[in-house]
């Protein structure tokens, strides 16, 4: 069995109607996901393609076709009020893709998610894939295979790298969650991991950090206490400069703090695997389990 | 983003902040006026640049007459100003800030921030005002006093209060601090501030509180909901390669090596700028350019890449999943005759219809080296430098 996106999931597509929404709704169809709505107010009652109802309210979509997670393509400026409405409806999924978002908002949206039973993933990320099952975001799916290791990472094209070493060794994935580039999001590392150590087909996992914040420090931590299966890890970001912001919103070393240095320490400390180079990512996980 | 001082205490004032009376200047002539129109001395001539510590610098003077401002206000504008944080090279100084002098009792401190690990606004207080607290906080982190705000009841009176008694204040002096304190969250909030730090906070003679100094950073995705503050950015303070490559959309920040990177997606980025060094080169530069990487932003890269003269070789990135490697490697090609570069290019292509890509790079006529994976990739670039 797979994590957050399961064999149960049914999955609305807010912001259906534009660009993006329709591009990856049209490939998330494509891998056989279980899309059963779009939602972008004031379009409800009109099919998406012929396929597909759209609604006006995510409580409508909800309560008509079942659905019970949400994928968000809603520009920055309304992409919180967005999260806010599937929290509202009751969904025990969302992921949210949106790049851009201002932290004020992201704030405010978690804490709505502490109060909820409602798990959020990203902002600012690819999604969510369980291969062979489906997935929920943008990522390509062809270079992933259904297996045993699951995959948390905090970047879109880098964990691309790492699942296509993965997949080329013959490591197929249980779940592959990107947790976002931003300084405040819906699920963290140690979120992630706890999920994946709770889940049985899932037997080992491959973390990739970058600089800024504490997340990976915190995972170190988790893993120590409580994590027995094999991690492998890499950190982005040793070569970038202080105080700058590297894409990621989240991405900045800030008062000396957030270095790779620091987070790739921790990680070993923790007995976690880490590679050294992002070209073998794949072999260090190969050297996790057999440890 | 950041802005000036002046800018910063432009934004305070607005939410009431006690802040001294001044007005920023661009000339000597400008500077003499705006003393003069602030009815008495001594006055504070400020070097109005993005970095701090520029009072150690030369770049803060106390000028007791008409005569010093004018001497102070010529020394500073146009010098190069050192630092600790612009580097050897320093900042030239364009323009002034010119402010009635304060009666300081007391220099105290005031900071608000993110606690990304909590997902919460943290306001931290210290008696030890005037220091760097990065300093405080890893000598006597003692002296440090923090208040997280919860984000369902915002910031509360007691907060406020809370702050003022840690820093010791009562009578007339712990009124207006708690006045202050709410007024800075209130500006925090609103302007969707990411760091807001008042350093010093003093104290006065005559028991008020007031902000001696401010530096105010903005959130760049909450800028949308200001217009008047993103009209603060000041351009002659960035990189002009980097201010022209935010233009096209590219995220660019200048380095000093010598390997230009084009990649797609900033995590990769940032690991190839790793993969560059750890195999014994140096990057030039890191460089985004997005998602989709098409025949126009890769042509921008190229030229942005190449202005920077130190370039030996360039690396191109690519991990095409929803783009298409065979249409990136048509933009490339595109770009590269358009461009005419001299310096050799490194290209990794991997993803969908990777294979294809490489048949039209080596069929190209162009002389680029293909590389089979990212290690291959950084080997062949470091390696092209020193040809």
């Amino acid at each position: 069995m797979a994590i957050l996106l399961t064999q149960d999931t049914r999955v609305l597509v807010q912001g259906i109607t534009g660009g993006e929404g329709t591009f990856h709704t049209t490939q998330m169809l494509a891998y056989n996901t279980q899309v059963v709505a779009g939602m972008t107010p004031g379009k409800g009652g009109q099919k998406w393609e012929g396929k597909l109802p759209i609604f006006d309210t995510v409580e409508k979509a909800a309560r008509e076709t079942g659905a019970n997670a949400s994928v968000i393509f809603v520009p920055p400026a309304f992409a919180a009020d967005a999260v806010l409405e599937a929290i509202d409806a009751g969904l025990k999924l969302i992921v949210t893709i949106t790049e851009g978002i201002p932290v004020r908002d992201m704030v405010r949206v978690k804490n709505a998610l502490a109060q909820s039973q409602c798990r959020m993933v990203g902002p600012n990320c690819p999604g969510v894939i369980s291969p062979g099952i489906g997935k929920m975001g943008i990522m390509p799916a062809f270079i992933h295979r259904a297996g045993k290791c699951g995959v948390i990472s905090r970047s879109g094209t880098l964990t691309y790298e790492a699942v296509k070493q993965l997949s080329d060794r013959n490591i197929g994935q249980s779940t592959c969650i990107g947790i976002g580039g931003d300084p405040v999001n819906g699920t963290s590392f140690v979120d992630a991991l706890r999920l994946f150590r709770d889940d049985p087909q899932t037997e080992a996992v491959v973390m990739i950090g970058e600089i800024g914040g504490s997340a990976e420090e915190e995972a170190a931590d988790y893993v120590k206490k409580e994590f027995k299966k094999p991690v492998a890890a890499f950190i982005a970001g040793l070569m970038a400069p202080p105080g700058r912001r590297m894409g990621h919103a989240g991405a900045i070393i800030a008062g000396g703090k957030g270095t790779a240095v620091e987070k790739i320490k921790a990680l070993r400390e923790a007995g976690i695997q880490v590679a050294e180079s992002p070209g073998d990512i794949g072999a260090t996980l190969v050297k996790a389990l057999k440890r | 983003m950041k802005i000036h001082e002046h800018q910063a205490k432009e934004i305070l004032a607005r939410y009431k902040v006690p802040v001294p009376r001044g007005k920023v200047a661009f000339s000597v002539d400008e500077s003499v006026e705006i003393a003069h129109n602030l009815g008495g001395y001594p006055v504070v001539v400020k070097a109005q640049i993005h970095a701090g510590g520029r009072g150690k610098g030369g770049g803060v003077k106390l000028a007791k007459n008409e005569n010093e401002v004018r001497q102070y206000a010529s020394q500073i504008l146009g010098m190069q100003l050192v630092t600790h944080q612009t580097g050897p090279e320093g900042k030239r100084v364009l323009r002034l800030l010119i402010e009635e002098g304060v009666n300081i009792r007391r220099e105290l401190y005031a900071g608000l921030l993110l606690d990304r690990a909590a997902a919460q606004n943290v306001f931290m207080v210290s008696t030890e005002g005037g220091m760097e607290i990065e300093k405080v906080a890893a000598e006597t982190p003692e002296k440090i006093v923090k208040v997280h705000i919860h984000p369902s009841t915002g910031f509360q009176p007691f907060h406020a209060r809370r702050l003022a008694f840690a820093l010791g204040l009562s009578g007339a002096a712990f009124k207006s601090a708690v006045q202050c304190f709410t007024a800075m969250y209130r500006a925090y909030e609103d302007a969707d501030a990411s760091l807001m730090e008042i350093n010093p906070l003093v104290e006065t003679g005559d028991g008020r509180i007031i902000a001696l100094d401010a530096k105010v950073n903005l959130d760049d995705n909450g800028l949308f909901r200001h217009p008047d503050i993103s009209e603060m950015r000041d351009l002659t303070e960035e990189d002009p390669f980097e201010v022209e490559a935010s233009k096209s959309n590219l995220n660019y920040i200048k380095l000093d090596g010598n390997v230009g990177c084009m990649v797609n997606g900033a995590g990769l980025a940032m690991a190839t700028m790793d993969i560059i060094k750890l195999h014994g080169g140096m990057p030039a530069n890191f460089l985004d350019v997005g998602g989709t990487a098409s025949a126009e932003t890769t042509a921008e890269g190229f030229r942005i890449i190449l202005s920077d003269k130190n370039v030996r070789a360039v690396l191109i990135n690519i991990f095409g999943g929803i783009v298409r490697c065979d249409r990136v490697a048509g933009g490339v090609i595109e770009a590269v005759k358009k461009t005419k570069i001299s310096v050799p290019i490194v290209v990794r292509l991997e993803g969908t219809n990777a294979d294809v890509a490489a048949k039209m790079l080596n069929e190209s006529g162009l002389s680029f080296v293909v590389a089979s994976d990212l290690t291959d990739a950084a080997k062949k670039a470091v390696t092209a430098t020193k040809a």
